[in-house]
């Protein structure tokens, strides 16, 4: 099986400004694949061009073994989430999803979607009264409608109270376990991190690197950090000579320990415990994409 | 044709759900025909050729249903698809535009039929009007005027860039043809001068075409008519269809 999407030199630009400059990659059967990088980096243009919905300047996009501008052999196998749309006003809930559901061949069942995405209090709702979050819940269930074998979500969470966000990531889980391939795009590197099975880091229309959240982390190769507060009376144990550790801080009874490795952290633990040091509130923290972001780009996502 | 069935009966629950445009399309014209009815009654005239106001009314308030439905309602409606996203919407799945188009214009039709039936219904009742064509035949030519109307609305929506200016242009189009194309006034009582502009207003073929076949002459009396309404129609759906936008 090849990959189900496949870009190759993407580049696309409005008047004289390029949206994207160069773009390759390919999507694993199977996998969340997700796009993170800031606002007008180049996002949504890439997926509205693998979805067809837009004609690149230049480069090929393979899409379930389609060119994905032959919308005609395309667009009934795949669901799109746009991340601006709309509905009729007056359109309720159900009546949507069974108007969507009767542009395709085959299609999923609009009671089990209306009851998964959390919307049968709001069935017979008309669109201009749901709110925000459960507009995005319908188009969700609009994208899913058509059973597809991929599916994309153009700013899945954007606008969703955390509790919201989290049960958006459950069910993305559920959609991919149940065999379908989802492609993404966030500007919330945390959600790239804990959703994500792959990442394209996307800045200024170009790719900066492609990867699992975990690989992209070590390949920083940056220091893990160790925190921990002595207990009343107890002295700051010497952790010097073990070879995973670099440095350590101490200020008042809170230390800080810098270094390296998959070992680190047991290493100091068993070290503390060697020395009977008592200690409370451990914690390590790990870089995370946003430091890869900094360290690849030299700078600071924004929202 | 997948999904046509669906998205015209969705089409016309959403219309049966705007009051603005159950107003327009269902109540204005009879509303207008009674007010008229109250002023000048339905007595026979000499200058209307022996018909009364309202005898005359009825095929005339017919084709301003339809100017109403093609100039107003399906610009505005579609333009604001357009521009809140909802076409967009449409575009991502496996719709096809005809198909689209096609369940918007039976929408509108069976909204417009039911406005002229309100309209006829208000005229027999009230006034006994008079009615000397052939039903079915007054009904396909209804339909013929409705799509040729029709055209133009879409070929506003594929050009005016917003809503509101295909609102703008819809109402600039229907005013002096509401007016000057026999609809409201008859033309019977027009000045020779007003009569050549109306020369150029679509909706006086149409007004003109309806008029005889209401009062029972023969559709073969009405080719000129039937050529500039048949030309109006291809000529908008081309440039509609070569125009059209999505977003």
């Amino acid at each position: 099986m090849p990959d189900v999407i496949q870009v190759h030199n993407l580049r696309k630009q409005y008047g004289h400004v390029v949206a994207v400059a160069d773009v390759s990659f390919d999507v694993h059967e199977g996998e969340i694949f997700g796009m993170v990088g800031p606002n007008g980096a180049g996002k949504t243009t890439t997926i509205e061009c693998v979805e067809g919905l837009r004609r690149p300047d230049a480069g090929t996009i393979r899409l379930l073994g389609e060119d994905s501008a032959n919308r005609e052999r395309v667009s009934g196998r795949i669901g799109v989430q746009l991340q601006e749309s709309a509905l009729p006003r007056h359109l309720h809930v159900e009546e949507a999803l069974r108007l969507f559901a009767s542009f395709y061949e085959r299609s999923a069942d609009a009671d089990d979607l209306i009851e998964r995405l959390g919307l049968s209090d709001k069935r017979s709702a008309a669109f201009s009264k749901l709110s925000g979050g459960q507009k995005q819940r319908l188009f969700i269930a609009l994208a899913l409608v058509s059973k597809p074998e991929v599916v994309f979500f153009d700013e899945l969470t954007t606008g969703l109270d955390p509790q919201a966000r989290h049960s958006m990531w459950e069910l993305v889980r559920d959609v991919r376990d149940s065999g379908c391939t989802v492609v993404l795009t966030t500007h919330s590197m945390e959600e790239a991190e804990r959703l994500c099975d792959r990442v394209l880091i996307i800045d200024h229309g170009a790719v900066v690197a492609v990867d699992t959240p975990d690989a992209l982390v070590s390949s920083l190769g940056a220091e893990r950090r160790l925190v921990f507060t002595l207990a009343e009376g107890a002295a700051a144990p010497s952790l010097k000579g073990s070879q995973v550790v670099g440095r350590v801080e101490q200020i008042g009874s809170r230390v800080v320990v810098y270094g390296r490795g998959d070992r680190f952290a047991s290493t100091v633990v068993s070290a503390l415990e060697d020395a009977h040091v008592d200690f409370l509130d451990l914690r390590t923290e790990q870089p995370t994409l946003e430091d890869v972001f900094l360290a690849l780009t030299g700078r600071e996502m924004r929202d | 044709m997948r999904g046509f069935l669906r998205l015209a009966s969705t089409d016309i629950r959403l219309y049966l759900r705007e009051p603005i445009s159950i107003f327009f399309t269902i109540a204005f014209a009879p509303l207008i025909v009674v007010l008229n009815g109250v002023i000048f009654g339905n007595e026979p005239t000499a200058a209307f050729g022996g018909y009364g106001a309202m005898d005359l009314a009825m095929p005339a308030y017919t084709a301003i249903i339809l100017g109403i439905v093609g100039f107003m309602a399906i610009p505005v409606n579609i333009g604001t698809y357009r521009e809140s996203g909802v076409l967009r919407r449409f575009y991502s799945t496996p719709l096809r535009p005809a198909t689209f188009i096609a369940a918007d214009v039976v929408g509108n039709l069976l909204m417009m039929l039911v406005g002229v039936l309100v309209l006829v219904a208000v005229g027999l009742i009230f006034y006994s009007v008079a009615f000397e064509g052939n039903a079915v035949v007054v009904l396909a030519a209804i339909v013929f005027c409705a799509l040729s109307m029709f055209s133009i609305g879409y070929l506003i929506a594929a050009v005016a860039p917003t809503a509101r200016i295909a609102n703008i242009i819809g109402l600039v189009i229907l005013y002096p043809m509401m007016f000057l194309s026999g609809a409201t006034i008859p033309s019977e009582v027009m000045p020779e001068g007003v009569r050549s502009i109306a020369q150029f207003l679509p909706l006086t073929y149409a007004v003109s075409l309806l008029k005889g076949l209401w009062f029972g002459e023969p559709w073969s009396d009405y080719l000129a008519e039937t050529a500039v309404l048949l030309g109006v129609g291809v000529v908008c759906t081309a440039l509609a269809a070569r125009f059209f936008r999505w977003e």
